[in-house]
């Protein structure tokens, strides 16, 4: 088609017209572009820069080291060793099943374990590290280390984990550690993020759990740079975490591995305490379990063998476990009654052996009676009768104060799992909680620490403690927390006559060193090592009146679980009171036969401060002693050994 | 016959010619693709491979197809457009049938050592056809419905067979150089107006009329059209590549981060980092005065373009000089729109500086029928 040139002059006009004005809008949109980059990258640029920020740093945790225990003379009691484990990286490992394969070659791999790092690996990208096999011996962990070059992606690592060198000495009252688990998580509310670290343990039982808080210590943490995979890329900085407070027990791990070994596979408690100060020196439970079971993850065997021994070795009867006090109360009933001016030390009571009260018959122990009993006679030989006598004069509210004063009754604060509180019941007590009235038989019973009456073992060595000291003394575990010394025990006098005190103290002199004493035959005859103690037999069946006829069946016929509780309280010196002493062994018999030795030979050793020489026992018992001391000798040997060698 | 052929006894010959090539815009585009080298260099984490080495090759052979597209006399090819055209239009529908799957759709043929794209041939052959129609329609005809029709006719076929792949960014991109040529040819702005109004009257129907009775179209298709259009609602899938974009371009800040220091970019926070999206790595560790130094770049090379379209009387040689500059400014403006967060998603990249097999060499071809325009202007 042929065009003018009027025709091309014209086109050419509006060409150049619009492209003007399409130039115009192209500016003016590159002018848009320039505003938007200015107000990304000037305007809101620090909060980008922020957001970028985030992007390439995570914050990851350091586990802390826990804080470790010691006893008051500095003895290891939870410490913190390496453990090694090994760790796979499936990237670096290329063929990862062969190198499980050459691996399980050297050592042997669980097969749970095993199936657990298949399905992490499945889940979890392949640069991260994956947890073969935990807990590995040094032994094996060198075996790895020298054939490394066949195993591409391995890496032995090592870690911090709970070590318990003493093993069952202490298992009772500084309790375990345990990887934390989802139910831990589910109970605390709003858990610290440290708790979410792979294996970090926390503590589940006794002073571990109690006072976790000291222990943990704070996290650290290390800013790391990652790429848009989550890969770390490298390490910016790190604040090292501080680890948590050590702690200095009041016990002392001689002394409590005599106790444990003393007590041996019977089921019992013991607790020896300062009376000066409340410190206690040793206090085990019996039987006891070898706490770092807990810490590797115990087996379904193990556990079920701890769980099912009639003997209970996990409960912690020193504190928890609560047992009618029996005749150990009678300084209590004896004590309420001096000190409302009911009674002198020297007026007596007559005992023909029961006394009725309301129609129903009360016995003695002693089917024949004491006949005309005193204060002093009536603890020395444990008349009954006599406090049934005095506690319907005192009346049960009376009794029940000065329970408490002395201890009973009453929750103490100490660091250990289930602290019981035993019961010292009263008037309103009952009403409130049984919702009956209050009888004069129970009365009776409460007087010789029967009926409701409760009372833990460490319930009756404070008890003890604050007759022997005449101070409201409070028992004390904590000695020092990274070296500051915690308050002392030793508290106020307390508001019980001295001279009243001092007749109670008297007469449990006379119970051990009295030819007819309860206590005699376990007493001590060092000079300056008196002991004065209290004998308890308490029931944990009923004495029918058909039976009784008949004739009480002997303990030693009776199955075990229906045998009285045999308890015994002591102190020593007698001049100058250092330690207060309870043991009570369940279902054990006669506080004097099953309970008094065992005190004694814990009292001796914690007044010499090892063993003791076998002079302070009396010449008949020397022989029988030595052979005891022999034993025990030998199987505490026995036990460092393997514990010793549990730790190489 | 055109004015050009009328005079060309006036434009240089031979190797005369070489001295009459715009030689700031040839150093503008050198200048671009030197931005693109130092970046892909930087992506690279500080090394010439992956992707410096052979951009740099790429760039040569282009520059060389440059010149002697250059050279070659402007109504050669104006003459071939028409053949051009169907042959592009051939090997768009070939890759319909024969075309192997890349980046999810269908956009190249193999042709042994060369992989062609045949959209990016379409772009430039597009604007060729529409020049040389212009050049041949007396302008009083211009705005009759007839040879109105018949530009339209030639836009939408290729649009649609590049929809059809499916490519979203080069449809658009087709669609909107084409309409823009039309434009600057003098077709009357009520066609305009009308297609605008209609497209805007369909575009708000459709959104009245959801959750109503006569809804248009299906929920999911709502909802799909919701995170295209806003990809902050979908943070994890779509909306993280946006989002982690602008992360970057804003921490760049007013100087950005220094070179191959970009956090986003060198811990692979960027998605694309190396084609459509290094744009936000070069905002990121330049920041906006290295933004801008791009973008006063190319809007140099616009200028120039428009300076030689303005300046030459050849009425082929303007339509097409303005419709290569406008095809290159819908590039760099939509890729920009987009990694700034203002505009959906769509494969763009960004002209001379992302990596990219055939788009350089394309460009630059058509840059050099651009000079062609500029050396064969009589004088």
């Amino acid at each position: 088609m042929k065009r003018s040139p009027k025709d091309l002059d014209g086109s050419h006009r509006l060409l150049t017209r619009r492209t003007l004005l399409l130039g115009g809008m192209q500016l003016g949109f590159v002018g848009a572009l320039g505003m938007r980059m200015r107000f990304l990258q000037v305007d809101q640029a620090d909060q980008f820069r922020l957001l970028a920020e985030e992007n390439r740093i995570n914050i990851r945790l350091i586990a802390p080291s826990r804080g470790e225990i010691f006893d008051r003379n500095g003895l290891i009691i939870a410490q913190n060793s390496p453990s090694y484990r090994i760790v796979l990286v499936p990237e670096d490992a290329g063929d990862v099943e062969q190198v499980i394969a050459n691996l399980s070659r050297l050592i042997t791999i669980d097969d749970e374990d095993l199936e657990r790092a298949r399905a992490e690996m499945r889940r979890s990208p392949p640069f991260l590290p994956i947890t073969l096999a935990d807990q590995i011996s040094w032994k094996d962990i060198s075996k790895v280390a020298v054939n490394a070059p066949a195993l591409p992606g391995i890496t032995p690592e090592v870690g911090l984990t709970r070590v318990y060198p003493l093993q069952d000495d202490f298992a009772h009252v500084v309790g375990y550690v345990g990887p934390v688990s989802d139910y831990d998580l589910s109970r605390i509310e709003d858990p610290e993020p440290i708790l979410r670290i792979p294996r970090f343990q926390i503590g589940k039982v006794g002073f571990e759990a109690k006072r976790e808080a000291s222990l943990r210590g704070k996290a650290g943490a290390k800013r790391v740079e990652v790429n848009a995979m989550g890969r770390v890329m490298r390490e910016l900085d790190r604040r090292e975490g501080e680890s948590g407070a050590d702690t200095q027990l009041t016990l002392d791990a001689e002394l409590q591995n005599y106790v444990q070994a003393r007590l041996g596979r019977e089921s019992a408690a013991a607790v020896i305490m300062d009376v000066e100060n409340g410190d206690l020196r040793a206090i085990c439970s019996s039987p006891s379990f070898d706490p770092n079971l807990f810490v590797r993850g115990i087996s379904v065997a193990d556990y079920r063998a701890l769980t099912e021994d009639p003997f209970r070795p996990l409960a912690n009867k020193t504190v928890q476990g609560t047992y009618p006090p029996g005749s150990t109360f009678k300084m209590v009933t004896a004590l309420a009654g001096l000190e409302n001016g009911l009674i002198s030390p020297e007026e007596t009571t007559w005992c023909p052996g029961h006394l009725e009260v309301s129609g129903r018959r009360f016995h003695c122990w002693k089917r024949a009676g004491h006949g005309h009993v005193n204060l002093l006679d009536s603890l020395k030989g444990s008349c009954d009768v006599y406090y049934y006598d005095l506690a319907i004069k005192v009346g049960i509210d009376r009794i029940s104060e000065m329970a408490n004063k002395l201890g009973l009754g009453v929750r103490h604060d100490l660091p250990m799992s289930a602290v019981a509180a035993g019961l010292a019941p009263n008037r309103d007590w009952k009403s409130r909680v049984h919702g009956q009235e209050w009888l004069v038989g129970d009365t009776v019973n409460a007087s010789i620490g029967q009926g409701f009456m409760l009372a833990s073992p460490l319930q009756l060595a404070l008890m003890t403690a604050r007759i022997a000291s005449g101070r409201s003394v409070t028992p004390r575990l904590v000695k020092s927390i990274d070296g500051v010394e915690e308050a002392s025990g030793e508290g106020a006098p307390l508001e019980i006559s001295d001279i009243h005190l001092r007749n109670v103290r008297k007469a449990m002199f006379a119970v051990s060193n009295d030819r007819r004493g309860t206590g005699y035959r376990s007493r001590i005859i060092a000079e300056g090592m008196r002991m004065a103690g209290k004998t308890g037999t308490s029931q944990v069946r009923n004495i029918t009146a058909a039976e009784r006829a008949a004739g009480v069946i002997r303990n030693q016929d009776l199955p075990w679980e229906r045998r009285d509780h045999a308890l015994f309280v002591c102190f020593a010196p007698f001049d100058k009171p250092k330690y207060a002493v309870s043991v009570v062994v369940e279902h054990g018999g006669g506080g004097s036969t099953a309970a008094a030795p065992i005190a004694r030979d814990l009292m001796l050793q914690a007044l010499y401060g090892g063993t003791p020489p076998l002079e302070a026992y009396p010449a008949s018992d020397r022989q029988k002693i030595e052979a005891q001391q022999e034993r025990l000798e030998r199987e505490r040997l026995k036990r460092r050994e393997s514990s010793g060698s549990d730790q190489a | 016959m055109s004015y050009l052929e009328y005079h060309s006894k006036t434009t240089p010959t031979g190797l005369r010619k070489i001295l009459y090539l715009n030689w700031p815009l040839a150093l503008l585009l050198a200048a671009a693709a030197g931005v693109g080298f130092l970046m892909l260099y930087s992506v690279a984490g500080g090394s010439f491979s992956p992707w410096v080495e052979p951009q740099v090759k790429r760039f040569l052979l282009g520059m060389g197809v440059m010149i002697f597209v250059a050279m070659v006399p402007i109504w050669f090819w104006r003459n071939i457009s028409v053949v051009a055209y169907l042959m592009a239009l051939l090997l768009l529908v070939a890759v319909e049938f024969f075309g192997t799957i890349g980046m999810g759709a269908q956009r190249w043929i193999d042709l042994g050592p060369v992989r062609l794209q045949p959209s990016e041939l379409m772009k430039i052959t597009l604007v060729m056809i529409l020049a040389a129609y212009y050049d041949w329609l007396p302008g009083k005809r211009t705005s009759r419905p007839l040879f109105v029709a018949l530009p339209v006719l030639i836009i939408i076929v290729p649009t649609f067979l590049v929809l059809k792949q499916p490519d979203l960014g080069t449809s658009i991109l087709l669609l909107a150089a084409g309409g823009g040529i039309m434009f600057l040819a003098g077709v009357h702005w009520a066609y305009f107006a009308a297609v605008i109004s209609a497209a805007v009257g369909l575009v708000s129907a459709v959104f009245k009329s959801r959750g109503t009775d006569w809804q248009l179209l299906k929920d999911y298709q709502y909802r799909r059209i919701d995170t295209f259009l806003d990809p902050s609602q979908d943070p994890l899938g779509a909306g993280y590549h946006i989002t982690q974009s602008k992360i970057a371009l804003g921490s760049g800040g007013w100087s950005g981060r220094g070179f191959m220091q970009g956090t986003q970019s060198r811990l692979n926070f960027l998605p694309e980092k190396h084609t459509d999206f290094i744009f936000t790595t070069l905002a990121e560790e330049f920041g906006f005065v290295g933004g801008m130094t791009l973008l006063s770049i190319y809007v140099l090379i616009i200028v120039f373009c428009v300076a030689t379209a303005v300046s030459t009387k050849d009425r082929f040689s303007s339509l097409v000089t303005l419709g290569i500059a406008l095809n290159f400014f819908l590039f760099f403006a939509v890729n920009m729109s987009m990694v700034m967060g203002l505009a959906p998603v769509v494969g763009v990249p960004l002209p001379m500086v992302s990596y990219g097999g055939s788009a350089m060499l394309v460009l630059l071809a058509a840059f050099g029928i651009v000079q062609s325009a500029n050396v064969h202007r009589p004088r």
